[in-house]
């Protein structure tokens, strides 16, 4: 495998690690206003995430820097293709972060109620809207001879790319509600998984809907076939188990099993692209690839060893967070 | 619209606004990490409410810190895609190395820290603080390495119509590295000195805690003066280096228009509006030449003898920064340094006789000057980024090549309102938020381990 190989592969694990961990911050930052019945509740269902929302967002600057390091093609007409949604997104993040951190220091109902609107819709748009980017991906968007994006913002708003969207929406807020029925106590965790219990359906029908999109609208046929092997298989029998756990209450097998789902299925998305990173709907020769789109030899060596060495601590350390955290929240543990 | 003055515009209003946020981060974290070690040692439990304290205002302002960093990030690809194309492989490695060891490591260790209060050992407890501490001071190694390619571009080949990194080991003992990252570092220090020195004389004027605030007043007064000092030092070096590597920065900094040997420093300096010629000028002679080489003669070369230089090196073309901008920067940021430097003096001296409190005039002049670091942060990094230009990465890309040819002006209008009415609206909230809690009282807050 040479390098470049080995750097889509890494850069596609960041973006599981992304939705895996930022997805369910976000399923749980849309929830919060409609499981959270009065401010004690908000409080315990924030402080589920309070401890990793920041760590988990990292991952996403992390994938973003590592585009940029060993596909800085890739990163230039990607970010500036897609200005205008990357700055919905921005100012989404931007609103989501402070209003973790702002929203306890002032007791007054308008200050608060304004912050949950804003840790709700800092969480929405990009849950939603990064969908709509990788179903672009997928689909491809016009890109020139010269790697430059030709289209404008309204062209990302295809129907396929919405129904993409919407797929990864309603997967990330039921992988937040199966991870609040882990972490949250009592009346919370019963409601989240009533929550879960009604998205469950509504997700597999839009996977299957996505998937048969995909298959007739992309070259994901062409690229994986008529049996799509191991992983995607994984991804839907994954969600569908996940239906049979949450009527078991076994919760923590519902977790994993939406966490399967969303790691296959940025993992099918990949395979699907690879090896190109941004497919060109102009010209199959106009799209950007691991080997066009790619650093120097020298500096993919350099990013490899740094990442072999400090990707596992990164993971150590990370892991340890949520042993440390792992009793579930009540409002009797805001107060101690 | 010109998406080019536009970005630029844009580029610079996020990049100074993400650094007010980042010296105090830089610094405080220290100082924080610091009173927690006092608790630690010796069991006292005022220390852990000094911890408790300054570290609520820490958390506030680290908040904005992350999210204007993130836009940080993504900058370069939205506005500055060509110069991404043709920087991303020697650029982009340390921005990914950054999130990779820094960022990872202070957000982890900073929840940790946050919500771990109950939950680790006071020693396992104490290391998340000195983590984040450090974390927070590798991301601005990491930034500045990256940076100082742009200032002082070092171990690269240009190959296929880019620059290749050749040398990562260059760009990480880039010389410009190595006096830009102590001074960057230092002033951290030095803005947390003085953000510390500033509310603790609030408090003291109004005789609330002054046992608490006496004692924070003079760990402040230590961090403010040792910073400052050597935040001077270190500028003194970096103006040495810099006549080296980029002398038009000095030239324009200095208004000397001619070349001079011995060099004389200006007092003071009017131009014509554009700054393209000198119009009146109080110099003192041959200072800058003892600034420059530490002896009273050697020659600096003058704006128009280097404009005549690089014509001839790089092609006919307009090689003049921004002059008055830069002027007006480094004479800023000197003096509000000199001005840091005496009040540090002071406070060190007054806290050494026991005299902080009867000094009422003192006490109400140091609220005011936590601006001054502000103040110094802000306009060196104009001197320094405006007095770089016309390069975006000096002598091998101008800024008008690094542009995004695909962004239209319209765009980068959105986006420049909309950040500015997002950012300034924040600022009325964290100026808020940080005055409430600096003027609460610290033994009378209880601390919560959660949002
Ligand atoms: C508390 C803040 C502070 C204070 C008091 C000073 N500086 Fe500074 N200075 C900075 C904070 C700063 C900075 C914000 O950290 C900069 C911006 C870019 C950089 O490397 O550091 C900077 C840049 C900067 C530069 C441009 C660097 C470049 O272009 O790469 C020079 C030449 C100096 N400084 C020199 C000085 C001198 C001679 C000072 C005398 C007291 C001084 N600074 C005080
Ligand atoms: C946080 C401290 C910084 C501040 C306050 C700052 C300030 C500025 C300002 C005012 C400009 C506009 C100059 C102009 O266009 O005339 C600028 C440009 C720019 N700076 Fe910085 N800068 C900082 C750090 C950095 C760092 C660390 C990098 C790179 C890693 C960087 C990269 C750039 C780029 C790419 C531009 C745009 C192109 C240009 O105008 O040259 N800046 N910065
Ligand atoms: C223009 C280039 C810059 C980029 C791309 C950038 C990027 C970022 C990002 C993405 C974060 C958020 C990290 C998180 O989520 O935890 C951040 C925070 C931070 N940045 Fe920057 N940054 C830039 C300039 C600087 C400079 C010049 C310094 C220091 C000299 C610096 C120091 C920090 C620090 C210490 C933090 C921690 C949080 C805080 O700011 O309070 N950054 N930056």
């Amino acid at each position: 495998m040479d390098l470049n190989t080995l750097w889509f592969i890494l850069i596609a694990i960041l973006f599981a690690g992304f939705f895996l961990l930022e997805g369910f911050d976000y399923g749980v930052g849309i929830l919060l206003p409609f499981l959270g019945k009065d401010d004690e509740e908000r409080r315990v269902i924030i402080n589920t995430i309070g401890p990793f929302w920041d760590g988990n967002e990292v991952w996403l600057l992390t994938a973003g820097g590592a585009i940029f390091a060993a596909f800085p093609h890739w990163y230039a007409t990607m970010f500036s293709g897609f200005y205008l949604a990357l700055l919905l997104i921005l100012i989404a993040l931007i609103l989501r972060g402070v209003a973790f951190e702002f929203r306890g220091k002032d007791a007054r109902p308008g200050w608060r109620k304004f912050w949950d609107w804003a840790i709700f819709f800092g969480s929405f748009i990009p849950a939603l809207l990064w969908g709509v980017a990788f179903g672009n991906l997928l689909r491809g968007v016009p890109i020139d001879a010269r790697m430059n994006y030709t289209g404008d913002f309204f062209g990302l708003l295809n129907p396929y790319a919405l129904l993409t969207g919407l797929y990864g929406l309603v997967l990330l807020i039921f992988h937040g509600a199966s991870f609040l029925t882990l972490r949250a106590e009592g009346e919370i965790a019963e409601r989240a998984r009533a929550v879960a219990a009604r998205l469950w359906l509504f997700a597999v029908v839009l996977l299957f809907v996505a998937l048969g999109a995909s298959y007739a609208l992309t070259d994901m046929y062409t690229k994986l076939g008529v049996n799509p092997g191991v992983i995607p298989i994984l991804g839907g029998v994954a969600l569908l188990a996940a239906g049979w756990f949450l009527r078991q209450k076994r919760d923590g097998w519902t977790f994993t099993m939406t966490a399967i789902t969303i790691v296959t299925t940025v993992f099918t998305i990949f395979l699907t692209l690879h090896p190109r990173v941004m497919i060109s709907s102009i010209d199959p020769n106009f799209s950007l690839t691991i080997y066009n789109a790619s650093s120097s030899p020298y500096t993919l060596r350099i990013m490899t060893i740094v990442a072999l060495v400090f990707v596992p601590i990164v993971l150590a350390y990370q892991g340890w967070t949520y042993w440390v955290f792992r009793k579930r929240v009540s409002k009797k543990s805001l107060k101690a | 619209m010109d998406p080019l003055a536009l970005s630029r515009l844009q580029f610079a209003v996020t990049t100074i606004y993400h650094f007010f946020f980042v010296p105090l981060t830089l610094g405080l974290s220290i100082l924080v990490a610091f009173m927690q070690t006092l608790y630690y040692r010796t069991n006292d439990e005022t220390w852990k409410k000094h911890t408790q304290f300054w570290g609520k205002l820490f958390l506030i302002n680290f908040a904005m810190g992350v999210v204007t960093g993130i836009v940080q990030e993504f900058q370069f690809g939205m506005n500055w895609s060509e110069y991404s194309r043709f920087v991303g492989d020697v650029f982009g490695a340390p921005l990914a190395i950054e999130a990779l060891l820094a960022f990872f490591l202070e957000s982890t260790f900073l929840g940790l820290w946050f919500f771990g209060w109950d939950k680790l050992s006071k020693r396992a407890h104490l290391a998340t603080i000195w983590l984040v501490a450090f974390g927070s001071n590798l991301s601005a190694l990491w930034i500045l390495i990256a940076n100082s390619f742009m200032q002082q571009p070092v171990g690269f080949v240009i190959r296929n119509g880019r620059a290749e990194m050749a040398d990562f080991f260059a760009l990480l003992t880039n010389p410009n590295l190595w006096t830009q990252f102590p001074h960057v570092f230092f002033s951290g220090l030095a803005t947390a000195g003085f953000f510390m020195l500033g509310i603790s004389a609030w408090h003291l004027l109004k005789k609330s805690n002054v046992e608490f605030f006496r004692r924070s007043f003079q760990i402040a007064a230590l961090a403010g003066l040792f910073g400052i000092a050597l935040v001077g030092l270190i500028g003194h070096n970096q103006t040495q280096r810099i006549v080296q590597s980029q002398p038009m920065k000095i030239a324009a900094a200095e208004g000397l228009y001619q070349s001079e040997d011995p060099a004389s420093f200006s007092l003071l300096t009017i131009g014509s509006l554009d700054g393209r010629s000198e119009v009146f000028a109080i110099r003192l002679p041959a200072l800058l030449s003892l600034l420059a080489y530490n002896k009273f003669t050697g020659r600096v070369e003058g704006i128009d003898d280097l404009q005549a230089a690089y014509s001839k090196q790089y092609g006919a073309g307009d090689y003049l920064p921004p002059i008055p901008w830069i002027y007006w920067s480094f004479r800023a940021m000197v003096g509000a340094g000199m001005l840091m430097g005496l009040l540090a003096l002071c406070g060190l001296y007054l806290a050494m006789r026991n005299k902080i409190e009867s000094n009422l005039l003192f006490l109400k002049i140091l609220p005011w000057a936590i601006l001054l670091p502000y103040l110094a942060n802000t306009t060196g990094w104009l001197m320094a980024e405006l007095g770089r230009q016309p390069w975006i990465v000096f002598g091998l890309m101008k800024t008008e090549q690094g542009v995004s040819n695909t962004v239209s002006g319209a765009a980068v209008l959105i986006s420049l309102i909309l950040f500015t009415i997002v950012y300034g609206a924040l600022m009325v909230v964290d100026i808020y938020l940080l005055r409430k809690f600096a003027t609460s009282d610290p033994m009378q807050a209880a601390h919560e381990a959660a949002y």
